[in-house]
């Protein structure tokens, strides 16, 4: 298939402006000052051999560039450039004057053999120059091992951090973000989810009452309210804090954090459940398998647990997955009609699936935090091993 | 649910190892959570041979040379007849603990070195046979696991049986589940001794036989009661299959008469009692309810306070039982007991919740009673107790069974329609498989419309199926989709992705608002806590739940600081003093307003509110700076700016001054959407100022949606929102600026912004931007006044200003602040 967008070099001038190579050349500017040819003077006139002179040339030639590299300030520099090269006293403007005292046969080779260390010696001057200039904008070296100024980071909890990736991924599926009230009707939380009233069902929803409220048990509340309010289609996510009366310790919290998802729509089947729970762990976990086992919640049916291969063994049994190689991650379930009729939707000509999760315990298995608590405490040591 | 891989196998003789059985059971069934050898302290024990044999003179001892696989032959004395040269047995090596508790030690006998035995049947636990070591037939190399080679000792597997499945709380139940899933067929328990045909009377209210009578006068809390009379029993402890049996589903074994009622109980789901006979009077037992302020001491030696709300099981004088609980010490069965009452019963699901719930005694017997046990399933139970009764301690049934009560009507059948079946699962499951799985698991399957045309329609007709006795569960036909897809296996489903229909549901605007507030407070350096929202305070102002898990801290709180402020003493405690904290979540109010305690939380108002304390140094300390200053009110102002404005985009933001303790009351439009407030804590000196900031987001709100079973929508898409409005472009200045700055002697009484607000309007058109950049008190400044500087910056859209406008507009400034405020400016 033909890209929409023409790619860069499809036809038309590969250099579209001005060449860069032009702008480099206007802005190399060398010190002036070098480039002029030193004019000769006669202030005295040692005469020479040839030998002499190359002899002489050749030592201005080894040692000048030692000492244009001694050269550590602007004012050395220049110093240095006078003592090499420098129009009145310079010793290349000694080898100069003396050239014109040489054998008329010797003065094209020593000439030659003159401008050629002139040459050196300028392109190392001009260098040298460039980097001192260089060192002087920079100002005084400091000490790059000293520590930058810092300012305070900010983190974000890791539950949080694992709930945004849950709804970064499944936004990628298509879901939107729905909430509710933790202080909840107890028709949203139970009845409205087909619990059947005064049933063990209850048992495993420890529940806080606020005289005739309680505080939700889970978020599956959200899934009733958004039923009621939108019509299908339906493809949310609803993250948020639901209460049990489960004393505080080591593995349990009164509060904690849940992510429900719902889909309803016309032709919504478990094979529905199956793929997109099983793409969000691959998305999640990285490459892994999923299991599907039958459970039981009284507002799914048929309902099933999904286990992703444990991370830690790779499902060979370990004390993580309690040797079954595998790790539970999710309840999820095809939506009861109950449920549906409960909210004013035909069960009949829509289905659904849903699911819910606890991501404080992704939390504390990811980052190998020992105690649930320790997510409660706000701990700002703890916090800041998650600072951005 | 503890189930015994041997017990199992007893109902369905299939050949599945545990680990096969657990996990079919936790892909079709229910989810295996334990998987326990119950002989696993025989791991260490190893097959060896014997190669070399050697009797000592005039003892029974023998020096062997012993290959166990090490790969040296070891040196070891044996004291059993019959050490055969070539032959393979158990071994221990030395420092293998035995089973009787003893650990192998490396020792000499008779000047030679043992290293390790050579084990007998009865050394391993494994039988009473003492004649000699247990000589294994196996081509296992010596070295191997002895567990590899003999199936020795049985396997317990921890089912996790769901509320919805109370028929899976037995062997028998689990069996159902097996035989299904391998097509072995179920047979009677073994164990059970062939249930005799024992004779039944039948009757509505009461029945008499063996010499006792039943009179059954709580049919709602037992509809159906059944009593056996058992004579001349010996009560002694259990043969050991009986023992094993009940260990192995984790009950500890007391004697013959109890250790077959809990059989019956783990083996056939059937809550059983039997009563010492001789202790109920007139041999009558009356099932009726509690009488008001009865009295009873339950077999746990407590004594229990009864209420009517409960159905007893009584004798013509007293209570004896607490029906589906637990039974009463008055008529326990003691080794004394020579005639038995056995008692089997259906009692009321809910009754017997309730009464465990008020007398907070849950039993093995109320938690199935409570779920539901098989209602058709009383006289076999009965039966075979009866049978494992006469087996075990002896007697003889003195009369008939007395059932009382009335039979359960059958379960009302539910149809099935394999069209559904595909549009719920995805998947083809034709008619014909349906049948076969539900018929499978005990579903009577009757098909709609006549044979032909449903093979003609490729056995698509509705399936009318009856649930078994058992299955409380199955009333809809989405139960039975669940029945034929676990059985099919969820594994096998499809799980291929399909299209969809994008969702009408827009995201919420109050989880939208807590990601921007959370990362431009993220942004700032602050970090999120998420902490409980419980705290101590206060009945008159605070929402008491009505069950707290911690007295002290009963209520949920009406502001997000007062978690943040608890937070931060736990920092501050652990010599942690720069604190900043942030959380978004809810804040519960309305309690003032509402009315008093019991007439409900309808007034509850659930906020969504962001809470941010902040503290101690206001950066980082930085070699080149010096301490920095610690966090003071304008770092609490600005924060709460920044944080209003990410949670109210494109409102107009205004901090307004406020009462003590709080500095600011922040306003959004011009409404009030929270408050910069200065913190009290319960501080150590060193701790310095803190500030805390609160901004409601929005409301959470409980009112119903719609009635129950309504929807508000009618089927109808929600308008879509109009996108947010953007921000506009103001076209960048072509003009030079001009700008001045004015040091103001401005009267203590007087407020910057008063100022502000006559520059502004005496400044004109031309005058950019105000910036206030300093106030001083002291030298030069007379007491009662501060200096403050503003710096005003003029610019014109299409010139430059010339110095002469400037200067005037400077004099025209400071006559005005002088006529409206008095105010001069200060002169150095
Ligand atoms: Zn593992």
């Amino acid at each position: 298939m033909a890209s929409r967008r023409p790619s860069r070099n499809a036809g038309g001038p590969t250099q579209g402006f001005g060449s860069p190579l032009t702008l480099a050349i206007a802005l190399d500017f060398t010190p002036a000052v070098t480039r002029r040819p030193a004019p000769l003077t006669v202030s005295r006139i040692p005469r020479m051999t040839l030998d002499e002179f190359k002899s002489a040339a050749e030592s201005l030639r080894a040692d000048g560039p030692a000492q244009i590299a001694a050269a550590a300030t602007l004012e050395a520099w220049t110093d240095a450039r006078n003592h090499l090269v420098g129009r009145t006293s310079g010793r290349l403007s000694e080898l100069m004057t003396a050239l014109g005292t040489l054998p008329k046969d010797d003065r094209r080779e020593a000439g030659q053999l003159a401008n050629a260390v002139k040459q050196e010696l300028e392109a190392l001057l001009d260098a040298r120059h460039a980097e001192l200039m260089r060192q002087q904008q920079r100002g005084p070296a400091i000490d790059r091992t000293m520590p930058g100024r810092a300012a305070w980071r900010g983190s974000v909890h890791p539950v949080s951090l694992v709930i945004d990736e849950v709804v970064e991924i499944f936004r990628e599926l298509g879901f939107t973000i729905a909430l509710g009230p933790e202080a909840e009707h107890a028709w949203y939380n139970f009845g409205a989810l087909n619990f059947p009233a005064d049933h063990p069902a209850m048992d495993l929803h420890d529940t806080l009452y606020l005289d005739d409220l309680v505080l939700r048990t889970h978020t599956s509340p959200v899934q009733v309210r958004t039923l009621q309010q939108y019509p299908p289609p339906i493809r949310i996510l609803a993250p948020g804090n639901v209460y049990r009366a489960d004393p505080f310790d080591a593995s349990h919290a009164p509060m904690f954090s849940q992510v429900e998802g719902l889909v309803v729509d016309e032709g919504i089947t478990f094979a529905d459940l199956k793929a997109t729970l099983t793409r969000f762990a691959n998305r999640f976990f990285g490459e892994t398998k999923t299991r599907f086992r039958p459970s039981f919640f009284p507002f799914t049916e048929p309902s099933a647990e999904m286990d992703v291969r444990c991370g830690v063994c790779k499902g060979t049994g370990c004390p993580v997955c309690k040797n079954s190689g595998w790790v539970e991650i999710l309840g999820s379930g095809m939506v009861h009609p109950a449920v549906l009729e409960n909210a004013g939707i035909d069960s009949e000509r829509y289905t659904g699936w849903a699911f819910g999760m606890g991501p404080a315990r992704t939390a504390l298995a990811r980052h190998g935090i020992p105690d649930i608590r320790i997510l409660y405490d706000s701990d700002v040591r703890f916090l800041e091993q998650f600072a951005r | 649910m503890n189930l015994s891989h041997e017990w199992l196998k007893a109902f369905v003789p299939h050949a599945l190892s545990a680990e096969q059985v657990r996990d079919l059971l936790t892909a079709h069934v229910a989810t295996v959570e334990g998987f326990e050898r119950l002989r696993a302290d025989l791991a260490p024990f190893v097959v060896a041979r014997v190669i070399e044999t050697e009797k000592v003179p005039d003892t029974k001892l023998s020096f062997n040379k012993v290959d166990d696989g090490s790969g040296t032959l070891l040196d070891v004395v044996c004291g059993a007849p019959n050490v055969t040269a070539g032959a393979v047995y158990p071994f221990a090596r030395s420092g293998t603990l035995m089973p009787a508790g003893f650990k192998i030690e490396k020792k000499k006998i008779r000047g030679f070195t043992s290293n390790g035995m050579l084990c007998s049947a009865a050394e391993l636990g494994l039988g009473e046979d003492q004649a000699g070591i247990l000589e294994l037939t196996t081509d296992a190399p010596p070295g191997t696991p002895l567990l590899d080679v003999l199936p020795l000792g049985d396997v317990r597997l921890v089912l996790d049986v769901l509320p919805n499945r109370p028929d899976l709380l037995s062997h028998l139940g689990v069996a159902r589940e097996l035989s299904a899933l391998t097509g072995v067929p179920l047979r009677g328990d073994d164990a059970a001794h062939a249930a005799p045909a024992v004779p039944v009377v039948r009757e509505a209210q009461q029945a008499s036989s063996g010499g006792a009578t039943v009179r059954l006068e709580d049919p709602a809390g037992c509809p159906q009661y059944c009593g056996a009379v058992i004579r001349g029993i010996t009560v002694a402890p259990s043969p050991s299959w009986l023992r094993e049996r009940v260990e192995a589903a984790g009950v500890r074994s007391i004697n013959n008469v109890v250790d077959v009622t809990n059989a019956i109980l783990h083996g056939l789901g059937q809550p059983m009692h039997a009563f010492d006979l001789a202790t109920l009077a007139e041999q009558t037992v009356v099932i009726r309810r509690a009488r008001a302020s009865e009295k009873m001491k339950t077999l746990d030696g407590v004594e229990r306070a009864l209420t009517p709300e409960m159905t007893m099981i009584a004798d013509a004088a007293k209570s004896v039982a607490v029906a589906g609980v637990m039974g009463g010490e008055n008529s326990e069965v003691t080794d004394a007991t020579r005639d038995l009452f056995l008692e089997v019963a259906y009692f009321d699901p809910k009754r017997t919740r309730q009464t465990r719930r008020a007398l907070g005694l849950s039993t093995d017997a109320s938690y199935r009673f409570e779920r539901g046990i098989d209602p058709a399933g009383l006289e076999y139970a009965m039966r075979a107790a009866i049978g494992m009764i006469l087996a075990v301690a002896g007697g003889r049934l003195d009369g008939s069974v007395m059932a009382v009560g009335t039979a359960p009507a059958p379960r009302p059948a539910v149809t099935l329609r394999p069209s559904r079946v595909r549009a719920v699962l995805g998947a083809s499951v034709s008619g014909a498989q349906c049948e076969r799985y539900l018929a499978s698991v005990g579903f009577a399957v009757a098909r709609k419309g006549d044979a032909e045309r449903v093979e003609n329609e490729g056995g698509d007709a509705a399936l009318v199926v009856t649930p078994p006795s058992w299955r409380h569960d199955v009333t809809r036909e989405v139960d039975l989709i669940e029945e034929v897809a676990r059985l099919h296996g969820y594994d096998k489903l499809p799980d291929t992705i399909e299209a969809y229909r994008p969702t009408t549901v827009p995201d919420h605007p109050l989880f939208a608002a807590s990601r921007r507030v959370r990362d431009a407070l993220v942004g700032a350096g602050l970090a999120e806590v998420r902490p409980m929202p419980f705290v101590k305070g206060d009945d008159a102002t605070h929402w008491r739940v009505t069950n707290p898990l911690a007295e002290d801290e009963p209520h949920l709180r009406v502001s997000l600081l007062e978690s943040l402020a608890r937070r931060a003493e736990y920092n501050l405690s652990r010599m942690h003093g720069d604190v900043r904290l942030f959380e978004v979540g809810s804040a519960f109010g309305g309690r003032e307003q509402g009315a008093g305690r019991g007439a409900g939380a309808g007034g509850l108002i659930e906020e969504v509110r962001v809470g941010i304390l902040i503290m101690g140094a206001r950066s980082p300390r930085h070699f080149a700076d010096g301490a920095p200053p610690m966090i003071d009110a304008w770092d609490a102002k600005e924060l709460a700016e920044r944080a209003a404005s990410a949670a109210f985009p494109g409102a107009a933001i205004a901090l307004d001054a406020a009462e003590d303790p709080a500095l600011w009351s922040i306003l959004a439009d011009g409404r009030s959407v929270g408050v910069v407030t200065r913190v009290t804590l319960d501080a150590p000196v060193w701790a310095s100022a803190a500030f805390g900031i609160e901004i409601t987001l929005g409301a959470m709100p409980l009112a119903y949606v719609s009635q129950p079973g309504t929807s508000a929508h009618a089927g109808e898409r929600p308008a879509i929102a109009p996108p947010a409005s953007a921000v506009r472009y103001r076209p960048l200045p072509t003009t030079p600026a001009a700008a001045f700055d004015l040091a103001l002697l401005v009267p203590d009484g007087l407020n910057a912004a008063e100022v502000e607000r006559v520059l502004r309007t005496s400044g004109g058109d031309m005058l950019e931007s105000l910036e206030l950049f300093d106030e001083f008190r002291g030298a030069g400044v007379p007491d009662g006044m501060r200096s403050i500087a503003w710096r005003l910056t003029f610019r014109h859209p299409e010139r430059t200003l010339r110095d002469k406008e400037i200067d005037g507009r400077r004099s025209q400034l400071l006559k005005s602040l002088e006529n409206q405020l008095g105010v001069k400016p200060r002169t150095a």
